[in-house]
């Protein structure tokens, strides 16, 4: 249905609209970067700048050639490729900045540099954690989510050229944010440190993100919404809602780096810290959920466990976490009602948590032997047992007893990377090594053996992590509050750092282990795509690249 | 019953609205109460707004991330009073945009560190931490004295500030510059307008005096 015209004339309107407006994107960036008197703000300019000129030059170049038509019988699968790629790639920078910021803390003689001050711990630890969570975990969700609501509605993604302004406006993001940290742009709110320009530009893209979705929804050929998008729906809605109102902040100047954030103190407290744990909440669990309810069953080819423990449990959960924030906040200056608050809320959100495990973990009922054979499926259970786990722990340290133990110590350090490790980089990596030969039209895998020896590697990298940070923690807890008999404080501060230092090197290995994993799985992918194809002859070449006939619906 | 849900699952208009309504329901009732709740907007006396030269060091706390290690909220917990000091109150903080509380103490809490350490101290541990604590794991720092302040923007930083809520005075904000400048000169403490603005806790210069022995337990 293609073979018509191949002038650009009749192009398709969305592609005409972000071209125009890539182009005039790249006019206003030349302009902000040359009016600027922050240096800063300039060296933002010029990736802006190098981004929007880039593209639209490809584009020039691809209406030419009339590149961007979209064949409504197909699935978009280039984009999840993309997408896919893009996940393993952030995986091994953001894993490998978190190697180096353990080395750091385990031997600041080796990996500080005096003359870079700019690889500071401060500096990169927040390029460690937004490249995890927000470029790794994001990208992976991206991907999934685009090719797990083609699948479920019978249709192709909405939106023409938009589901690939979302991925590469995603990635500048990244980008951005991950530069900016370096030279020192951020407005150090933990997981929200991207300054006022990059939070508008990703509330573009967010927006852009939902109405793809959204779109591709009302596309639907069957009547139901599959329960994997409820999930994404919530993902997207509420990050979009969190972003937006805990990055409300002043600008100095238009042309300006630096913020202010509209609140202060213990407002700003409890606005970030709403914001913080529903991080965790929808993007960390509801995005993943979402994830897990759709690559589990199809992986085990078996239905999910429970249709009604679905719905009970994807209402309290959305509906519950966002009570939970105040437990990040026990014994300060917030008010103690909105303390017991969110810690009773927290405890209540252990039900709904381990209701998705169950429903998870049970959809295996019937197909427990694949654990043997099937070494994906196994990456699947252990990440859902890291969920339930990881679920269980956060509860428990919300309590306000447990909680002056255990804040500001290693082990909330620790129940993050066993949330994060475990449940969020497991499932994520058992859903890109189902992905990928669906992806490229591949028989299976390069080596199941391989996915073998990544899954060991990752678990014992994971448990040695947590073990260590346990210890640590808990001990640097104990060490703070240990009085002599004489009834004086115990220990000065810098003993109980030095007290950590063999803890401190278990914890890099472990992140070095399971950063090797990733390498491992990155290969395994990479030998995957580089393997003879099934049955590609057919494809029209009109199609830029190969893509699944549409099934009919059912 | 279950059918019931089938309004949700057939229409994503009906989804994302039932998203909204359950997910802002918690948000409201923990939030918004802060807002004019006394204990949380109370002012105490001693709390006035950062000085242009206080500001500008706190945007350099910000932008190295020191949040990442070190919080500013000390808990009425024994231990953290007798370690830090007097625990920390909602009104200290309240003209921090943002809030540095911080989650992690990889190193001590900072919120009553002023003055516990001399000048020259402080520029020793920024410069090399382990030329005066051999077992700390912080970053070196010794880039921040070969960098000039970049203060530039000081007027409008002030002014930003004032428009989410901090009162600075017109005669404050004006001043920015003439302000920073003379609490960065060990000679214009007392003739200078800056104590008559800011009042008389606006220390000024830099005093070289060699560390006072403190207790084991407060290094």
């Amino acid at each position: 249905m293609t073979q018509l015209t191949t002038t650009a004339d009749d192009a398709p309107f969305s592609v005409l609209l972000i071209y125009t407006l890539t182009g005039m994107a790249a006019l206003a960036s030349v302009l902000m970067t040359a009016l600027s008197p922050d240096p800063l703000f300039r060296l933002h300019g010029w990736i802006f700048t190098g981004a929007f000129t880039v593209a639209f030059l490809v584009m020039s170049a691809g209406l030419g050639h009339d590149r961007f038509r979209s064949d409504e019988s197909r699935y978009e699968d280039g984009v999840v490729r993309a997408g896919v790629i893009a996940t393993m790639v952030w995986a091994i920078v953001g894993l490998g900045a978190g190697v180096l910021i353990a080395a750091q803390l385990s031997w600041p003689n080796q990996f500080y540099f005096p003359e870079y001050g700019f690889l500071n711990f401060g500096r990169l630890r927040p390029l460690h954690t937004s490249g995890v969570i927000f470029a790794f975990g994001g990208n992976a969700l991206i991907a999934t989510s685009f090719y797990v609501v083609q699948r479920t509605c019978k249709a192709r993604l909405a939106g023409g050229l938009w589901p690939w302004f979302v991925f590469w406006g995603y990635q500048l993001f990244i980008v951005l944010a991950a530069t900016g940290y370096v030279a020192g742009i951020t407005q150090s709110r933990e997981y929200a440190e991207p300054e006022w320009y990059v939070d508008l530009w990703l509330t573009i893209v967010w927006v852009a993100y939902l109405l793809v979705f959204l779109g591709t929804l009302w596309k639907r050929k069957e009547p139901h919404i599959y329960v994997a998008n409820w999930f994404y729906l919530s993902f997207i809605v509420t990050i979009a809602l969190l972003h937006v109102v805990n990055n409300l902040a002043m600008p100095v100047g238009l042309l300006e780096t630096r913020s202010y954030s509209a609140f202060a103190g213990v407002q700003d407290a409890l606005t970030q810290w709403w914001y913080g744990h529903n991080a965790v909440g929808f993007f960390l669990t509801a995005g993943f959920l979402a994830m897990m309810y759709y690559f589990v069953p199809k992986r085990a080819e078996r239905p999910v466990y429970s249709y009604r423990l679905s719905i009970v449990h994807f209402w309290s959960l959305i509906f519950i976490y966002i009570w939970a924030g105040p437990h990040h906040l026990h014994y300060t200056a917030l008010p103690q009602w909105a303390q017991t608050l969110g810690m009773t809320f927290s405890i209540m959100l252990w039900m709904p948590s381990w209701g998705g495990m169950i429903n998870g973990l049970m959809t295996l009922s019937g197909a427990w032997d694949k654990l043997r054979t099937d070494p994906v499926i196994r990456m699947m259970v252990v990440a859902m047992a890291f969920y339930g786990m990881a679920t269980f722990e956060g509860p428990l340290m919300s309590i306000r007893a447990v909680n002056s133990l255990s804040h500001y110590t290693d082990w909330t350090i620790g129940h993050v990377h066993s949330g994060a490790l475990g449940w969020n980089g497991l499932i994520t990596f058992a859903a890109v090594y189902c992905l990928v030969p669906w992806l490229w039209k591949k028989e299976r895998l390069y080596s199941l053996k391989l996915v073998e020896w990544h899954f060991w590697i990752a678990t014992s990298g994971i448990l040695l992590y947590i073990a260590a940070m346990w210890v640590s923690g808990i001990m640097e807890g104990l060490m703070w509050r240990e009085y002599t008999p004489q009834g004086f404080l115990a220990n000065s501060f810098v003993e109980t750092v030095a007290a950590k230092h063999i803890e401190n090197v278990i914890r890099t290995i472990g992140g070095l282990l399971f950063l090797s994993g990733a390498v491992i799985m990155t290969y395994n992918l990479w030998r995957t795509i580089r393997m003879p194809g099934t049955a590609q002859a057919e494809l029209p070449a009109t199609s830029a690249a190969p893509a699944p006939a549409l099934q009919a619906a059912e | 019953m279950w059918n019931r849900h089938h309004k949700f699952e057939r229409h994503s208009l009906w989804l994302v609205i039932g998203i909204l309504v359950v997910v802002s329901i918690g948000g409201l009732v923990e939030i918004s109460p802060l807002f004019y709740l006394e204990s949380t907007i109370e002012k105490v006396k001693g709390v006035r707004p950062y000085t242009p030269l206080e500001q500008a060091g706190r945007d350099i706390y910000v932008r190295e991330g020191c949040y990442v290690c070190h919080s500013q909220m000390i808990r009425p917990l024994r231990d953290e009073v007798e370690r830090y000091g007097h625990y920390s109150l909602a009104a200290e903080s309240m003209y921090d945009h943002p809030f540095q509380w911080g989650s992690k103490r990889t190193g001590p809490d900072l919120a009553r560190v002023g003055e516990k350490y001399s000048d020259g101290w402080h520029v020793d541990h920024l410069t090399d931490p382990r030329s005066v604590v051999p077992e700390s794991n912080m970053p070196p720092y010794a880039f921040l004295a070969a960098k000039d302040l970049d203060y530039r923007a000081i007027e409008a930083k002030l002014t930003a500030l004032q428009r989410v809520g901090v009162p600075y005075s017109a005669a404050q904000i004006e001043n920015a510059k003439l302000d920073l400048e003379a609490q960065t000169d060990p000679f214009a403490g007392a003739t200078s307008d800056l104590r008559k603005r800011y009042g008389a806790k606006s220390r000024s210069g830099t005093s070289t005096a060699i560390p006072s022995g403190s207790p084991r337990w407060m290094r």
